[in-house]
């Protein structure tokens, strides 16, 4: 991998995604056998440097750094220590000084791993920054799609739920569209974010918006439901988790105007009755376990690619 | 003082003055225009310069009292005689704001111990900048304010804003408003559109100036008070200031550099130095600001001068405070940026900035206060930050190449800055 750091999607070629996706497709095996370790990063030191709250992307990329016998230290890094006295800028130096490899970082703020990038050594991937980009999240939907469906290309993939606080939204768009699948961003108009049509800068012709799930859904290929926050309620976003439900939840009826062999994702964790019913996610369609083990294919993949291959 | 400022072309167009001729300054005021020759005052030569009425900055944050480490009024006096202001106004935002005749006294006081540039400070509009009441507005212009404003904490309140604007009458003072519709913009730090959308920040819509510029010219012409907008930053704002000047209302607007020169492009790297409020906004914005400054709408540049400590800048994009330093930029980008004819430029740094405010004019005749500002129109030059005489260093104009600089700031007939 040529570029530094890992910071969005937006940025990247469709051969730098190809790339990724290959390489976590040939690593997938490496899981599946009895000793699931290979010596390829011995010796490298990668931090997971969370400063939000996350079980399933902390752990994918430990487990992905370890069977590639990274050492991976985890560091939950409290937003509230700029009120210490130490800023982002004096955390990430202090992690360079220590020479580590490569740093995972998930940040409340847009744009948090950016800044860390141009002042460290190290190597940064972005594990989710406030509602800009969860990369290594696109990258490893994208893995799941073409697993299931062969390609990811000339596919209808609906994206439905908060949209304009959604960095697997915007991730998403920009890997899909690069790919030439149609986009169907599909929420409330609350939710949608001003300018979404020029959120892709190339192919936007493959981005759509919708503020009814039906026209979304009609024959999809993907459907996609985002993670609804509660705390949008009280900012009126929408009047009440029922009449959510009502208009952007998925039940059985509406994955009916998907086409047959829809595929249902959902990035987790899963508000079940909020955004998706619960027979839906457990649904033969649902590939929701798919993507997790996907999740640890694609970060080994970007792990290997980062730190591999430059040493001895 | 005395001095005579040699062979400049001395410009002023309140005065339809525009000659190549001297200014003999005598006791800090002009004595005579006119060709001298006296070998009893230090002399300025301005051979190949443009002498101009001393230019006036009406909206300046000094951050004293309350914030010295980000600037003082010492610090951003010598900014601003660097940049060929010799007058600056100062917002009441510092700490504690400036609501009450001690803090006036405090800021006069203390820019008459330290600063080089005239000091006018501004007072708050309601007590604390809390929106809720009426400052001692009379108490602080005894004081020596030149206008009142909450800037950066708009008055909500349309009643109190109302009062605001009858009561200032009695002072002849301009009411000055920071145009922004709080719960429109709550949480935002960027303008909302494609960039906001693409960078995953929260966006401040151009809404929340429009309406409350919409809603302050219903007040200020029901009241018929001296009402400013500070910082336009929208198209639509900038047609309605139009409109309600051609329907004859006196009222005036400003514009900043950084608005009409740079747009959200410029926060794509997540630069905590393009954040501001009213934040950049979009092309389209800029070429409306462009607009009004060319067909007169606009009034006034002024910097919107807000220094920040490197330590909060360096912060995470959502969490740095808004604003930059603009002192020593502000009349380089004008010159460079909007190709105005001589005349105009001098009206709008420092003519209709004196009509504003609530001060004793200056300008190019016998009797005024010597308060010049000297320009080199062809003097190439490019802008370091690690230079600036503010404190703080937080700019997105570091490393650009400019054309035109104030080469000599006289203040009072001394010398405050030169530029040789």
């Amino acid at each position: 991998m040529k570029r530094k750091d890992l910071l969005g999607i937006q940025e990247l070629t469709q051969e730098e995604i190809l790339e990724i996706l290959d390489t976590a497709e040939t690593l997938q095996e490496i899981s599946t056998r009895p000793i699931k370790k290979v010596p390829t990063l011995r010796g490298k030191t990668v931090i997971n440097l969370f400063f939000e709250a996350s079980t399933r992307t902390r752990t994918s990329f430990e487990i992905a750094g370890k069977r590639l016998s990274a050492d991976v230290v985890n560091v939950s890094a409290s937003t509230s220590s700029v009120s210490k006295g130490e800023t982002l800028i004096d955390t990430a130096k202090t992690l360079d000084a220590m020479a580590a490899d490569c740093v995972v970082i998930r940040h409340s703020s847009s744009g948090a791993p950016h800044t860390i990038a141009r002042l460290t050594k190290a190597r940064v991937i972005n594990a989710g920054d406030g509602a800009h980009e969860h990369p290594t999240q696109a990258l490893l939907d994208a893995l799941t799609i073409r697993q299931r469906k062969g390609r990811l290309n000339g596919l209808k993939v609906a994206i439905v739920g908060d949209i304009a606080h959604s960095r697997v939204a915007r991730s998403n768009a920009h890997l899909l569209t690069k790919c030439g699948s149609h986009v169907w961003l599909c929420s409330a108009p609350t939710l949608m974010p001003v300018g979404w049509h020029e959120l892709v800068k190339e192919n936007c012709e493959f981005l759509h918006r919708t503020h009814s799930m039906e026209e979304a859904l009609e024959g999809a290929d993907v459907v996609m439901m985002l993670r609804v926050q509660f705390e949008r309620m009280d900012e009126s976003f929408f009047p009440s988790v029922r009449e959510y439900f009502r208009y952007y939840g998925l039940t059985r009826a509406k994955v009916e105007r998907a086409k047959p062999e829809a595929i249902i994702m959902h990035p987790g964790p899963m508000n079940r009755g909020v955004e998706i019913a619960t027979d839906v996610a457990d649904g033969p369609f649902s590939v929701i376990l798919d993507q997790v083990s996907a999740g640890v294919a694609v970060r080994m993949a970007i792990l290997f690619l980062m730190l591999g291959g430059q040493s001895s | 003082m005395n001095l005579l400022v040699k062979n400049g072309r001395v410009v002023d167009p309140a005065r339809n003055i525009d000659t190549v001729t001297d200014i003999l300054i005598r006791d800090g005021k002009i004595r005579s225009i006119g060709k001298a020759d006296r070998a009893d005052a230090p002399q300025f030569d301005a051979t190949g310069l443009i002498v101009a009425p001393g230019f006036f900055d009406i909206h300046v944050h000094l951050r004293e009292p309350g914030t010295e480490e980000a600037e003082t009024i010492a610090t951003g006096g010598a900014a601003a005689v660097a940049g060929g202001f010799v007058a600056v106004a100062a917002m009441p935002n510092t700490k504690p704001p400036n609501d009450n005749p001690s803090i006036t006294s405090y800021i006069v006081s203390e820019a008459r111990r330290s600063s080089p540039a005239l000091v006018f400070p501004i007072g708050a509009i309601t007590k604390e900048q809390k929106g809720e009441t009426l400052a001692e507005i009379g108490e602080m212009v005894e004081a020596g304010i030149a206008g009142i404003s909450d800037d950066g904490k708009p008055v909500m309140d349309g009643r109190l804003f109302r009062r605001a604007l009858e009561y200032a009458q009695l002072f002849d003072l301009p009411v000055i408003q920071h145009c922004e519709d709080l719960h429109l913009s709550k949480g935002g730090v960027m303008h909302e559109g494609a960039m906001s959308a693409r960078l995953g920040l929260k966006g401040i819509p151009s809404a929340a100036e429009d309406t409350m510029v919409s809603r302050d010219l219903i007040l200020a012409e029901v009241t018929g008070g001296k009402y400013h907008v500070a910082h336009l930053s929208t198209r639509r704002a900038v047609e309605m200031v139009r409109a309600a000047k051609a329907q004859g209302m006196k009222i005036t607007a400003e514009v900043t550099p950084h608005h009409f020169t740079l747009t959200d492009a410029a926060v794509a790297e997540y630069d905590t130095n393009a954040k501001m409020n009213p934040p950049l906004r979009s092309q389209d914005d800029v070429d409306a600001l462009r607009a009004g400054v060319a067909d007169g709408t606009i009034d006034v540049i002024a910097s919107d001068h807000a220094p920040h400590h490197i330590n909060l800048k360096m912060l995470e994009f959502d969490r740095a405070p808004f604003g930059i330093t603009g002192l020593e930029t502000t009349v380089g980008l004008a010159l460079t940026q909007l190709k105005l004819p001589l005349p105009r430029a001098i009206e709008m740094l420092s003519l209709n900035a004196q009509k504003i405010m609530r001060v004793t004019p200056w300008g190019i005749f016998e009797g005024s206060e010597a308060h010049l500002t000297i320009l080199d129109l062809s003097r190439q030059w490019k802008f370091d930050v690690n230079q600036s005489r503010s404190k703080s260093r937080n700019s997105p104009f570091h490393g650009w190449e400019l054309k035109g600089k104030a080469v000599g700031t006289i203040v009072g007939g001394k010398v405050v800055y030169e530029d040789s």
